[in-house]
């Protein structure tokens, strides 16, 4: 079996053509050998992954595949048995195969050590599009469990596992479900919330990608509980690869009678619908999100009466985060106290990020929760490139941490108090080359393009934040514009309407607590420390490095580099567009002499 | 105009309010952007108002209501792309078609959009171009690449 990582990262890698050559060396040498598609396993920075597992030996990974190199392993492997060590970084076998190999165990590598992977254990393992994969992983037991000890029963094992809302909040998941399920009525329905619209996160479509039946397998436990007979999955209508495997699984299930009038003939009968979104920050929210399944514009309204009491049609309503539901199977099979060993008092269980950034190793991890911030970037990140300046988690609605938070636990309560959030799993790494006023102006520009602008505070707001964050990024404004940011985003927080309005001041607010110094050099002195801002930073040419080779000259698109080869060369700063291209080739080209630079210069106050 | 097209797609719906939203994404997927036409023909088919349509379509990022250029160039603006420097990026592809994001080319040959995360962050910065995604994107690379781009 060679086993080929092809979820949505992977495919960017380059994996659908290491696969393609996989093949085509498998079909020349007339080798007997199944090629399987499997989800993402966690370690992006290494992919394309190939696994490759021979009957009888242990499977070892191959990383950053090209369709060259996979050809040359596969036919070493096949045609000299030889199993191409060099290329290889580890092995998913058994204990002792480690010395034997001289390679050392997948789960050893330094980026999964500290990791505990519950959610995603068949990602990355399993065929996501074959149902007996699944259920030859256990799949499926924990559903038959639920009808064993009946609906209540289930809640009340939600319960004693503690679970939390994976989606950001942390509203304890039985609650919820208690709510909608002695709420009185017929129909009830069962939402699972894919949105997913913090740009940069990924770890909900990853696992949908990976393993889409712990999901809907999550989704019928859910709804059984609540005594839903309809479940839908709202998803971003941009997961192409995800919402075809969520067809083919709901197809398969229905095969297996896991959907229909009578699920394995124990006389519940379910339902699941996949509606697709179309592309809307606030959809997240839920009663937004429920607007839009509806077909109307997706504007939340005020709550009361709540979803769990009047939602999608006027009738009582759950909606859950993807890995809220994608946790269930593994509490309903294995129960409440083996899940309870994971985490901490209150915070049981483990959390899906996506450590993207400025981070050594970045890809898609899962933690328990109570492990430290520092744990995960420099253990499990492999630290930042540069030296460290602040993590940012939550996306547009949490808030950056600075360095003197590396020991604080990863909690719900311990990350509001310190101002941010745990929110539903980005979690990007910022080192010094990163601008925090650039950053917040990036966040802010981004939920005041998503307000959906039925409230004032938040359609105003933050088109006034904004526009002060402008303003500091061009040097432009004066040290009192800190103090009304401030104030003004207080303001935006507190009369605001739903969650995004409520949260989107985050980002400023926390970075003007942690790294209130950097926007008083914006503001004062014009003065971008990581020459970030665009209207802050001059590109000039070293006259020490020069060599002349006149690389930069031509890639200029602007024409504002002159002088002869061999000589120094000048940059006129009026036609300089500063599109970093003198500085790439300059960097890079191994004829060049590194002399490009660009930096800030601090303005002299008058 | 092919006169099957709208039968077809709207044979696939039972005719509810509730559908408008992926209706609207099918037929987009079908001519690449909502023209009057199919606002027409949707408000028929659901028997809404056309006004009900453009307010729900125009609140919609991922709606246009304008033809796309033929070859799409997509250039990632999550928050990751953004630390890694993707708005270097989106300026080099706009000074090169001489337009900006959200724009098509006057000649309708490129189409150049920004997108909010394309799932390869860990590959920052992405572009996109058709149905290729290229990671760890320099400004440099970018511009080579465009230069071949009558090729794409
Ligand atoms: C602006 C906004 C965006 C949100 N986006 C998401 C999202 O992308 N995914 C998600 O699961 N929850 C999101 N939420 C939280 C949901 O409203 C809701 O709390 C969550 O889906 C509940 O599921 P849980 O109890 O399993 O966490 C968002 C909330 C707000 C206010
Ligand atoms: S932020 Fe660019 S791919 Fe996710």
């Amino acid at each position: 079996m060679i086993y080929i990582g092809a979820a949505t990262c992977g495919i960017a890698a380059g994996a659908l053509d290491v696969s393609e050559s996989v093949r085509a060396t498998l079909a020349r040498h007339n080798i007997e050998a199944r090629v399987v598609h499997v989800g993402c396993i966690g370690p992006c920075y290494l992919e394309p992954l190939m696994d490759i597992a021979l009957p009888g030996a242990p499977r070892i990974s191959y990383a950053n595949m090209t369709p060259e190199l996979a050809a040359r392993i596969v036919e070493n492997q096949f045609l000299r048995d030889d199993p191409s060590l060099d290329f290889a970084v580890a092995h998913l076998g058994k204990n002792g195969d480690a010395e034997a190999l001289g390679l050392p165990p997948f789960f050893e590598l330094p980026m999964l050590k500290s990791q505990v992977r519950l959610v995603l254990r068949n990602c990355g393992f399993i065929d996501p599009e074959s149902i007996d994969h699944y259920i030859a992983n256990d799949g499926y037991k924990g559903i038959l469990h639920a009808f064993n000890i009946g609906a209540q029963a289930v809640i009340d094992e939600v319960r004693e596992a503690g679970i939390r809302g994976r989606g950001g909040a942390g509203f304890p998941t039985f609650k919820k479900w208690q709510f909608c399920r002695n709420a009185p009525g017929e129909d009830k329905y069962i939402i699972c919330n894919c949105s997913e619209g913090d740009p940069g996160a990924f770890m909900n479509r990853s696992l949908i990608e990976s393993d889409p039946h712990c999901v809907l397998e999550g989704l019928l436990i859910a709804g059984y509980a609540i005594g839903a007979s309809h479940g839908y999955v709202y998803i971003n209508s941009d997961y192409k690869l995800a919402i075809a495997r969520l067809n083919v699984g709901i197809a398969q299930m229905k095969e297996y009678g896991l959907l229909g009038d009578d699920v394995l003939g124990s006389g519940f009968p379910f339902d699941i619908i996949v509606k697709e979104g179309a592309g809307a920050f606030v959809c997240g929210e839920e009663t937004a999100l429920i607007a839009s399944i509806e077909g109307r514009r997706g504007m939340p309204r005020s709550r009361p009466p709540f979803p769990a009491i009047s939602g999608l049609k006027q009738k009582p309503t759950i909606i859950n985060n993807v890995e809220t539901l994608g946790t269930l199977p593994n509490i309903l099979r294995n129960g409440a106290t083996w899940y309870r060993q994971f985490g901490v008092q209150g915070n049981y269980g483990t959390k899906t990020f996506s450590l993207t950034g400025k981070v050594r190793r970045p890809g898609l991890i899962e933690v328990p929760l109570g492990i430290k911030l520092r744990e995960i970037i420099e253990g499990i990140g492999g630290g930042s490139w540069r030296p460290f300046k602040a993590v940012q988690t939550g996306g547009p609605s949490g808030g950056c941490l600075s360095a003197e938070y590396l020991d604080l636990p990863v909690e719900y309560e311990a990350m509001a108090n310190a101002g941010s959030i745990m929110g539903s799993g980005g979690m990007i790494v910022l080192d010094e080359d990163t601008c925090v006023v650039d950053l917040a102006l990036y966040f802010l520009h981004f939920t005041q393009a998503e307000s959906c602008g039925k409230c004032a505070p938040c359609r105003v707001g933050t088109w006034h934040m904004v526009t002060l964050l402008e303003n500091m990024s061009k040097g432009e404004s004066r040290p009192e514009d800190i103090t009304r940011l401030q104030v003004l985003g207080e303001t935006v927080k507190r009369a605001s309407l739903c969650g995004l309005g409520q949260t989107a001041p985050n980002p400023a607010l926390t970075t003007l607590r942690h790294f209130r110094n950097e926007y008083l050099e914006h503001a004062k002195e014009g003065y971008c420390a990581a020459a970030v801002c665009k209207d802050l930073v001059t590109y000039s040419i070293d006259a020490q490095r020069c060599n002349g080779c006149q690389l930069c000259k031509n890639v200029c698109p602007t024409n504002a580099i002159s002088g002869v080869r061999a000589e120094v060369h000048t940059i006129d700063l009026n036609r300089c567009i500063k599109c970093r291209a003198c500085y790439e080739v300059c960097r890079y080209h191994p004829l060049a002499g590194n002399a490009v630079v660009y930096a800030s210069t601090r303005r002299t106050v008058a | 105009m092919n006169e099957e097209l709208y039968p077809s797609i709207f044979s696939q719906f039972k005719g509810e309010e509730g559908e408008l939203i992926t209706i609207l994404l099918r037929v987009q997927e079908a001519i690449g952007y909502i023209s009057q036409e199919a606002v027409k023909r949707i408000s028929q088919f659901l028997k809404i108002s056309e006004n009900q349509i453009y307010g729900v379509a125009s609140f919609f990022s991922r709606f246009r209501f304008d033809e796309p250029g033929k070859i799409s160039i997509k250039v990632c603006m999550g928050t990751a792309c953004h630390v890694h420097g993707g708005s270097l990026l989106a300026d080099a592809v706009g000074w090169d078609l001489g337009i900006t994001y959200g724009q098509a080319t006057p000649d309708k040959r490129f189409d150049f959009q920004r997108a909010n995360c394309l799932g390869s962050c860990t590959l920052a910065p992405v572009v996109q171009i058709n149905d290729k995604i290229q990671g760890r994107v320099l400004v440099t690379e970018l511009k080579e690449t465009m230069k071949h781009r009558e090729e794409f």
